[in-house]
């Protein structure tokens, strides 16, 4: 009881503490932005440690923090193999291929006036649908290895990268594009030094949702089958075996790797697009 | 419009023609080996020799036999036409006429895709209504208290660089060792991928007023409830329904994977899972067909009901 009473007045201390940060006289400063949420973030593990404990959940339904940072440690190795083969083989590979393939049709989706009209729609459709499903048919095609992984994610990521992409190169405005015409640039000109450039926001807004959607195509494609290596195995096996801090150390190995791939991408487009208003401070 | 429908429609027959034309090289070793086994002659080697030679070879070097993987009956992949027949018999043909349809028994038969489709469809609603629903009220805390704008908004977006899927199993077998199952584990999933679009939304439509307009307002002296009522939410109902569709699409999805992990009997994540395994390809792709019209079905209920809404709220047609 003490132990919930202690979580609570935690909360209620890391409230204060926040409210008078973010209204007090350095609220703008970046060290504010940055503490802040990790203020949040670490007030929100101490009530977890503690609810857990006070409330004597079972480990085998919620692991205190302290359990799953024990569990991380002690499979360190497990879990950097795990990585390599979900992450770096299976949705890096996917992903690159994948955005390219888009980008590649997109530029040819521009091109070509009745590709766009039939093209986008279809693609607009495709983009909303259950992709995933398309998951137990590809580990059939390609096996149980990695490149079946890569081929779930390259289908996710394709048609939002698409239709990202084909709005990105008309995003020129028509002022723009008669300027290249006056100056007698060619398509393969205009399309390098204009429509390109012009579209890297909207390629950048689609490469940032794609990374989220390259891990959720991995992990997904491995319930359907995959060796004893990778994350979608290691977490569907521990919670057959109620090894739940195991499970939640999976989960923060991906957690991890997709805000630092989130993070690699968001800064390659800051340094691409500096010149986007939403770049500038 | 028109100028629209040719090119969609010729696209759509674009890609039946290419999924009808790849069926038969995709399928043609299992068609070869079936015939050898039934006595004729096969040419392109062994069976053996076959498994490396490449597919397309193998269809010219055996015309006649091939068209054969438009019929087969596992096939790696099924053309269209097998798609459609496995779609009308699952569906109309199983309901109508089967004695387990609704025409005889009185309820929906559990062979038929309606019966899985209307599982997953509740959970998927139900999480959406939960989604919305916590996604708005983030989004109206997010906007008026500068704390939680700080705090917890750089969470939302973390939350989502997690791939909550990996979530799922686990969600599922804990809710169910506490006594919860059947619906409810899924639509919590299916309301954690639907939350975060409506949240950045609902933050961006609650903050679309102009500063003119939010002064007019202080001037009348309206308080903060007032302000949200008669100005923030009527603004932000663009806003809304483009993230209502890009939720309901999320909420299919979690209530589909939802039904992977344990095993579920109902469903079309059920129908896959089950497909896979016995290697009833028709059978998963007449579930994922499906589901893509279901996805389809309800993004577009929702555009209707935007279109409507707005133009009662008198936005320029």
């Amino acid at each position: 009881m003490t132990l919930v009473l202690l979580a609570l007045a935690t909360w209620a201390a890391g409230w204060a503490l926040a409210s008078r940060l973010a209204n007090g006289p350095g609220a703008g400063t970046r060290a504010v932005r940055l503490g802040l949420p990790l203020l949040f973030g670490g007030t929100a593990l101490v009530m977890w440690e503690l609810l857990v404990r006070g409330l004597d959940v079972p480990r085998a339904i919620l692991p205190p923090p302290s359990a799953i940072a024990l569990a991380f440690g002690q499979n360190l190795g497990t879990l950097w193999a795990d990585t390599v083969q979900t992450i770096l083989k299976g949705a890096l590979t996917g992903y690159a291929l994948g955005c390219a393939a888009a980008v590649l049709t997109a530029i040819l989706v521009d091109r070509v006036d009745v590709l766009r009209r039939g093209l986008l729609p279809v693609g607009t459709v495709m983009a909303a649908l259950p992709i995933v499903g398309i998951a137990p048919i590809l580990v059939m095609w390609f096996g149980f290895g990695w490149q079946s992984k890569a081929a779930v994610v390259f289908v996710m990521v394709f048609f939002p990268m698409l239709v990202n992409a084909v709005a990105g190169l008309r995003d020129a405005t028509a002022m723009q594009r008669d300027l290249m015409r006056t100056w007698g640039a060619s398509p393969r000109q205009a399309l390098m030094a204009l429509k390109l450039p012009a579209a890297m926001p909207f390629i950048f807004n689609g490469l940032k949702i794609c990374s989220t959607l390259a891990l959720i195509g991995a992990i997904v494609a491995e319930f359907f089958g995959s060796p004893t290596v990778g994350l979608g195995f290691r977490i569907s096996t521990s919670v057959g075996a109620l090894a739940l801090d195991v499970v939640w150390a999976a989960i923060v190995v991906s957690a991890l790797a997709g805000t630092i791939f989130y993070g690699i991408v968001a800064l390659i487009e800051r340094g691409v697009t500096f010149w986007h208003p939403s770049q500038r401070p | 419009m028109r100028g629209k429908v040719l090119p969609v429609l010729a696209v759509v027959a674009a890609i039946l023609l290419a999924w009808t034309l790849a069926a038969i090289p995709m399928n043609i070793r299992e068609v070869l080996s079936q015939a050898e086994r039934e006595g004729a002659t096969v040419q392109g080697g062994t069976a053996i020799e076959r498994r490396d030679a490449s597919a397309l070879g193998l269809v010219l070097a055996n015309p006649s036999l091939a068209l054969a993987g438009w019929s087969q009956e596992r096939p790696r992949l099924p053309s269209p036409h097998q798609v459609a027949i496995e779609l009308w018999d699952s569906t109309i043909a199983e309901e109508a006429f089967s004695r387990r349809g609704i025409v005889q028994s009185g309820e929906f038969s559990k062979k038929s895709l309606i019966y899985h489709g209307g599982v997953t469809l509740s959970a998927t609603l139900l999480g959406f209504a939960f989604g919305t629903a916590l996604g708005i009220l983030l989004a109206v805390g997010i906007v008026h208290s500068r704390t939680m704008d700080l705090s917890v908004m750089p969470w939302a977006v973390v939350s989502q660089t997690i791939p909550i899927i990996a979530l799922a199993p686990m969600i599922i077998v804990v809710l169910y060792s506490v006594g919860v199952q059947g619906i409810i584990p899924k639509a919590i999933i299916s309301a954690y991928l639907s939350f975060f679009p409506v949240v950045v939304g609902m933050v961006k439509g609650l903050r679309s007023p102009e500063p003119s307009q939010l002064d007019l307002l202080r001037t009348y002296g309206a308080s903060a409830a007032q302000t949200l009522w008669t100005l923030r939410l009527p603004a932000s109902v663009p806003y809304l329904f483009a993230s209502l569709k890009i939720a309901m699409a999320a909420s299919l999805v979690g209530a589909i994977v939802g039904e992977l992990p344990t095993g579920a009997v109902a469903g079309l994540g059920a129908r896959m899972l089950a497909g896979s395994y016995y290697g009833q390809t028709v059978q998963i792709w007449a579930a994922l067909l499906t589901a893509a019209f279901l996805a389809a079905g309800i993004v577009g209920l929702i555009g209707v009901a935007e279109r409507r809404v707005l133009a009662r709220m008198g936005a320029p047609a």
